[in-house]
């Protein structure tokens, strides 16, 4: 089988079990929602406030909730052994990231795109600026936590204490990515100034993080 | 190099008291801050320590992830605790100074947010290796440095980026230092750098002994349960 094809046939795997017991993409929702609703009701912002404040709420409330998702990435295959099956088994260990990588990243984004509106709904959101660039935030945003998120969870799952371990090790790392999504946002939103130097810094983040990633994750994988 | 520690520990106390006498009694009074700017020799010391021993394990894990040798895993270890160590003292003295001159604790200001997420990537190091199981631990270790050096570039970047489109912080940029007070620093900075290396060294001394202890334990329980068989 081609490494592609090893991909492809892991990420199957993954999505069918996930669209037949929707455990993850359920506790995001709820938990995002839970998340929006009590920063509404705490802060209760008017509509100029909550453009200035949206774009950290929402992406705090996206980098929460990715955090459910990405635990349960790879405690799946703690069950039955199958990690130890995927390390002695030819297959390269970079496809096998890929397919966990690219199924969180749809996950991510079938929240965002399922929460999105009630943000809007909630918050009275309405974009100043160039609306069509938030696109590109949010795919450069979610990729830049899935793929440090989907690493750093292979780490945490073989710690003590595994749940917990991951946003300790994912949060720090991601500051820099945060901060530029969150002003890409925030200038989109308000319009006062343009959000390409943030673009550049998300992009440039993803291409680090994804190159050191692929480069180190059969070190993790193989660590005993 | 046994014989080493000693000497190294006796100049570490001379030059950390002769650095004292000098940072309160021989470096002269700043005119606008006054006493308060003397803790900045132990400000800007304890920063270029930290620095150099975070630089310190990220060479070790790499040397790790290529030999790997155990000691240069325990090297890394010693280096971050002690680093972060050298990190929090930086994070607690800044505060202490800008509160009287800048009027304010705290401002994300360049610098000093580029040390604070320092301190936060080697503090999510070191609970990394508390937390996971011994045979893993140097591998997941020495990886999250990597990936904690590559952070940093971005780090610098966006605050650098978020801090230019805000107001500026009341930092007084450029300007030169008097000879004196020059002096007094690089005495500091001796005497911080021999102290981080004499507590770095013990500490990894320490790190390979409790392997060892750890690795015998080990053994002797496995010859044990063999011989009663």
């Amino acid at each position: 089988m081609s490494s592609s094809g090893i991909t492809r046939a892991t990420l199957t795997k993954d999505l069918r079990l996930e669209w037949r017991s929707k455990d993850a993409i359920n506790s995001m929702l709820f938990f995002a929602l839970l998340v929006v609703v009590i920063f509404s009701f705490s802060f209760d912002p008017t509509a100029e406030e909550s453009r200035r404040i949206a774009g950290g709420l929402v992406w705090v409330a996206f980098l929460f909730a990715a955090v459910v998702a990405l635990n349960q990435t790879w405690a799946r295959e703690l069950r039955n052994q199958v990690l130890d099956a995927y390390r002695v088994s030819p297959a390269p260990a970079n496809s096998l990231f890929l397919a966990k990588a690219l199924g969180n990243f749809i996950l991510v984004t079938v929240l965002e795109a399922l929460m999105t509106p009630l943000f809007i709904v909630f918050y009275n959101l309405r974009a100043l600026g160039p609306a069509y660039q938030l696109l590109i935030v949010a795919a450069l945003g979610t990729w830049a936590l899935v793929v440090n998120g989907t690493f750093f969870a292979a780490m945490s799952v073989r710690t003590r204490s595994r749940e917990i371990m991951l946003p300790l090790l994912l949060f720090p790392i991601s500051i820099p990515a945060l901060l530029a999504m969150v002003e890409a946002t925030s200038s989109i939103l308000t319009g006062e100034y343009s959000a390409r130097f943030w673009i550049v810094l998300l992009a440039a983040y993803d291409v680090v993080f994804t190159m050191a990633s692929l480069f180190l994750f059969e070190l993790v994988l193989q660590a005993e | 190099m046994k014989r080493a520690f000693p000497i190294l520990a006796v100049l570490t106390a001379a030059l950390l008291s002769y650095g004292l006498y000098a940072a309160l009694i021989v470096a002269p009074t700043e005119r606008t801050m006054g006493d308060v700017q003397r803790i900045f020799y132990y400000h800007v010391p304890s920063a270029w320590t930290a620095f150099t021993l975070f630089f310190l394990n990220l060479v070790a894990s790499i040397v790790y992830l290529i030999r790997r040798n155990p000691k240069a895993d325990a090297l890394a270890f010693a280096a971050a605790e002690v680093g972060v160590v050298f990190c929090t003292v930086v994070l607690v003295t800044g505060p202490i100074w800008a509160r009287p001159v800048w009027g304010i604790w705290w401002t994300w200001d360049l610098r000093l947010t580029l040390t604070l997420v320092l301190w936060l990537i080697y503090v999510s190091y070191l609970m990394l290796r508390r937390f996971s199981s011994s045979g893993q631990t140097p591998v997941m270790a020495a990886v999250l440095a990597i990936f904690g050096a590559l952070d940093v570039p971005l780090v610098y970047f966006s605050i650098w980026f978020f801090r230019t489109q805000h107001p500026q912080p009341v930092i007084g940029g450029g300007g030169s230092i008097d000879p004196r007070m020059l002096h007094v620093l690089l005495i500091n900075w001796a005497a911080f750098s021999c102290f981080a290396a004499l507590v770095c060294w013990s500490r990894y001394h320490l790190e390979v002994l409790s392997r060892e202890v750890e690795e015998t334990q080990a053994l002797e329980s496995l010859l044990g349960a063999e011989s009663s068989r």
